[in-house]
């Protein structure tokens, strides 16, 4: 195949994942009416979320319930996770087309699109992966939508067409160095779309105590509070070691190799320090009494903040980074050292 | 001996220090440490800093002179290395330390104890099971030490003190979290430790190289140097290296037509005395010479520009560097003739690797020389060399230059290709435009500590993959015979002559999933030890 039948061929698994992705959306939507059923079977639902089932799984009292709405809300639960699996499978085809359309072949991590496209589908596939063995049916509609929305962004307007590597990224320490920051990011998304339920569960249960009636039965499905928080901890506890491995070991030894200096104080190296101080901030949080549950959910989500931010946002922000992929820098060398010369 | 002479409510130095020794090394300070550290960094990724890029910094305070007095009162444009934030990481190592030495007399002292006995009212602790079996207690407790001393420390047995055995076994692990905990907590103070040598016993420098040229390794050499604190001269390595040649492969197609790739210099060093030996020079591939290194970290290009005076004499000839304005390779650069004869002769101007005229424009279509040009405007006069002030080569003082011009007053641009000369007017003499070489940047530079800081780092992840992924719990079982009437439960459980067992388990890091654990013990306690 040529680079070109590669290239369209990944443009064209891109969009299909997109729209596939976009169809899992839809039917968990569709599920997510269906659980709005009228208060006859409603029963089922809230006896299966309130009870003191010490299980730290999301119950799922649609599943198995026998009323006919019970059935098309788990048809709809498995149809969206079978959508999500093709979307998923698409989106790697679209992955592999990127690198297999370069010359030379390569990683698909050159710029900023490809970032955006790797660590999407990290987040796709960490949480299929990670689906059976949390019980993640209730985060469907969570990951995808976001899955939709990151991936509509890359192709409107993070798009580049394929080209070679930068000097400075062609390195063995590029694939090792990305590949655990992508991942550290996509897990760190799937840990913060945790936090956030944690929020909104916390919220809505506090309002349904006040007015004395139960929780939505979207939410209801929703793991139970103390077991959304272990699930966030542990996500993000294996996001961390990932993330330090990233941003600490493998990315000042490359720093070293390609710009003389391990650690510049870049802002891109600042902000994945910020994001780092956070996370281990948030660790520590949930070993601080007082600071359990709601303001650990909440610096988890300032550290994911931070992360996204410098994964797209300082791109555009500061000019001075030479982990600008955004403006293409083609030249190696750094103004600044230009600058700094003088005669004698 | 003052706290009999103490007013109430007083505190004396002895116990205010002690105080605020605990509020510093408090869990909840190291917290609100990590978060103001986080905060404090923010700053130097949106103000340009003088370490990364002092050519942006120079910009910024040209754009805004109203703020830079208090920027600069405030080190905006060094954060990382200001006193405040220096205090912010100075205090969390303050509360570091404070907090892992107790640790680890308490860990020191946890590793020899035995694990603690099981309570009263095991039925008390979160997560709890009871069931009745017709073993007899010493047989259900006997298993249980089997089944639980596979995987953890077991409480010895002994019952010495009441004279009756123990009627429950006490078991414990995971005892390496907190180890790895202390592991992580202290390589924390490794890594700064070798980044702290790093910035004061190593040094960077840079130098522009023509091909062909030689560097030796002394200060004099460098164009510039940046030493750490306590950095001395005799550290330099004896070395030497020339810049035999330098190649670059030019992206002829693609979206990324015209950028550089693959940079090359071979380059041939020699340490000391020693044999002279080759090295290929590339991005991702410094040199090293004994703990010192070299990187490719630039590179461009150096007409070779000879100008003859009045009298035919060659009063300034060889490689000029020319420094790139922008990806194009379009790049800038002066010559001062300061001993041509009738009148000084200064040049400056623009260097074309691809030259070619769109639209009446001059410009450079592509960063390889295929067709180099330069394009100079001349100078006699007064250059400012002689007030004697240091001065860039990379700048001409015009500011009292006589500029030259054409017949018709316009001035004189001198436009050349190599091979071309230019006679200059009044018979100043004359500019030749000989050839094109490339030069590189290298980058040299020491740095102590390095590798103290990698492995730091590097048992700081296994310290934190022990300590977040090792769930250190206890786990009792307690055996009575049945009516006998285990501390506090009744409930419903007990048969006839039997004996009622009671499981326990705590979680010790909070973040366990227990509940599996006590199904997992219970199904092993109650499988039927017969089969
Ligand atoms: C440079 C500053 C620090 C950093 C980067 C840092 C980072 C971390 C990280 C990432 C964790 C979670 C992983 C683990 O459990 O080992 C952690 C846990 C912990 N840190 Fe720190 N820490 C710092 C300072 C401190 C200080 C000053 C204290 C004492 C007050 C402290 C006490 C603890 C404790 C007790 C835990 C265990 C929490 C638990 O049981 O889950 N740390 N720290």
């Amino acid at each position: 195949m040529s680079n070109t039948a590669w290239e369209t061929l990944s443009n064209q698994a891109v969009a299909t994942a997109g729209i596939v992705y976009f169809l899992a959306l839809v039917v968990y939507l569709a599920e997510w009416a269906a659980l709005r059923q009228p208060a006859a079977d409603r029963e089922l639902v809230g006896a299966g979320a309130g009870d003191a089932e010490p299980a730290g799984q999301a119950p799922e009292p649609a599943t198995g319930a026998a009323t006919p709405r019970g059935e098309r809300v788990a048809f709809l639960g498995r149809l969206g996770l079978l959508l999500t699996v093709l979307g998923c499978a698409a989106h790697l085809v679209g992955l592999v087309g990127r690198g297999m359309a370069a010359d030379p072949n390569r990683v698909p991590w050159g710029n900023m699109y490809e970032f955006t496209l790797t660590g999407t589908f990290v987040v796709a596939l960490l949480y299929l992966v990670l689906y059976r063995r949390f019980g993640l049916g209730w985060m469907g509609p969570l990951v995808v939508g976001f899955v939709v929305a990151t991936l509509m962004i890359a192709v409107i307007w993070l798009y580049g067409a394929v080209a070679p590597l930068t000097e400075a990224l062609n390195s063995p320490w590029l694939v090792i160095h990305v590949i655990s920051a992508i991942i550290a990011t996509g897990a760190f998304t799937l840990g913060g779309i945790a936090s956030i339920m944690y929020l909104v569960r916390m919220r809505a249960e506090r309002r349904a105590e006040a007015a004395g009636r139960e929780l939505s039965p979207w939410l209801a499905r929703v793991p139970r509070l103390d077991a959304l928080d272990r699930l966030a901890y542990r996500v993000h506890a294996f996001a961390f070691p990932v993330w330090t491995f990233a941003v600490l070991i493998t990315g000042p030894i490359w720093a070293h190799e390609a710009w003389s200096r391990y650690w510049n104080w870049d802002p891109k190296e600042v902000w994945a320090f910020i994001t780092w101080v956070v996370y281990a901030g948030y660790l520590h949080a949930r070993a601080t009494a007082g600071w359990k549950g709601r303001k650990a959910a909440l610096l988890a989500l300032v550290g994911l903040a931070t992360l996204w931010f410098n994964f797209i946002g300082i791109n555009y922000f500061s000019t001075t980074s030479q982990h600008s992929y955004a403006a293409e820098r083609p030249e190696i060398l750094r103004p600044a050292q230009v600058s700094g010369l003088s005669g004698g | 001996m003052t706290a009999d002479s103490r007013r109430p409510g007083e505190l004396n130095a002895r116990e205010l220090g002690r105080w605020m020794w605990r509020q510093i090394t408090s869990m909840r300070t190291a917290l609100l440490l990590l978060l103001l550290l986080a905060l404090a960094a923010i700053p130097g990724s949106v103000i340009p800093q003088a370490d990364v890029d002092s050519l942006a910094v120079t910009r910024w305070k040209d754009e805004h002179p109203k703020l830079t007095p208090l920027y600069e009162r405030l080190d905006l444009f060094s954060v990382y290395s200001s006193p405040w934030f220096s205090a912010i990481y100075l205090l969390l190592v303050l509360s570091l330390v404070g907090c892992i030495v107790p640790r680890l007399l308490v860990y020191y002292r946890g590793l020899r104890a035995q694990p603690p006995a099981a309570p009263r009212h095991l039925t008390r602790l979160p997560v709890h099971a009871s069931y009745a079996t017709d073993l007899s207690p010493a047989e259900v407790l006997d298993r249980a030490r089997a089944v639980l001393g596979r995987r953890h420390r077991v409480r010895a047995s002994t019952g010495s003190t009441s004279g009756a055995a123990d009627d429950f076994v006490a078991a414990e692990r995971g005892y390496l979290r907190e180890a790895g905990n202390l592991v992580f907590h202290l390589s924390v103070l490794i890594v700064l430790a070798g980044v702290a040598m790093g910035s004061l016993w190593g040094y960077q420098g840079g130098v522009i190289l023509v091909q062909g040229t030689t560097f030796s390794n002394n200060l004099t050499q460098y164009d510039d140097f940046k030493p750490g604190g306590l950095f001395g001269q005799d550290r330099l390595e004896d070395f030497r290296f020339s810049v035999d040649k330098f190649s670059v492969d030019w992206l002829k197609e693609g979206p990324r037509f015209g950028q550089a790739r693959r940079f090359e210099a071979d380059v041939s060093y020699r340490v000391g005395d020693g044999k002279a030996k080759r090295y290929d020079l590339r991005v991702n591939h410094p040199l090293e010479v004994d703990g010192t290194e070299v990187f490719l970290i630039g590179h461009g290009y150096a007409p070779v520009i000879t100008v003859r005076d009045g009298s035919g004499e060659v009063v300034c000839t060889g490689p000029t560097v020319f420094l790139p304005r922008d990806a194009s390779f379009l790049s800038y650069g002066v010559v001062k003739c300061n001993d041509a004869k009738p009148g000084r002769i200064g040049l400056d101007g623009l260097f074309f690797p691809t030259f070619e005229m769109r639209d009446g424009n001059p410009v450079t279509v592509f960063g390889d020389d295929l067709n180099p040009t330069l394009s100079m405007l001349a100078y006699t006069g007064d250059l400012g060399l002689e007030d004697g002030r240091s001065q860039s080569v990379y700048v001409l003082d015009k500011s009292k230059a006589t500029p030259l011009t054409k017949p018709d007053g316009k001035p004189l641009r001198i436009d050349l290709q190599p091979g071309d000369t230019v006679n200059l007017p009044d018979g100043l003499g004359s500019v030749t435009f000989d050839r094109v070489d490339p030069w590189i940047r290298v980058q040299i530079s020491q740095t102590p500590g390095k590798g103290i800081a990698l492995v730091g780092m590097i048992l700081a992840l296994i310290g934190l993959c022990a300590s977040l992924f090792i769930r250190p719990r206890r786990v009792w079982v307690r055996a009575v015979p049945a009516g006998a009437g285990a501390a506090g439960t009744m409930d419903g459980t007990q048969g006839g002559g039997g004996t009622l067992v009671e499981v326990a388990v705590l979680d010790r890091s909070g973040n366990g999933e227990m509940d599996e654990v006590l199904t997992t013990v219970l199904e092993q306690l109650q499988k039927d030890p017969r089969s």
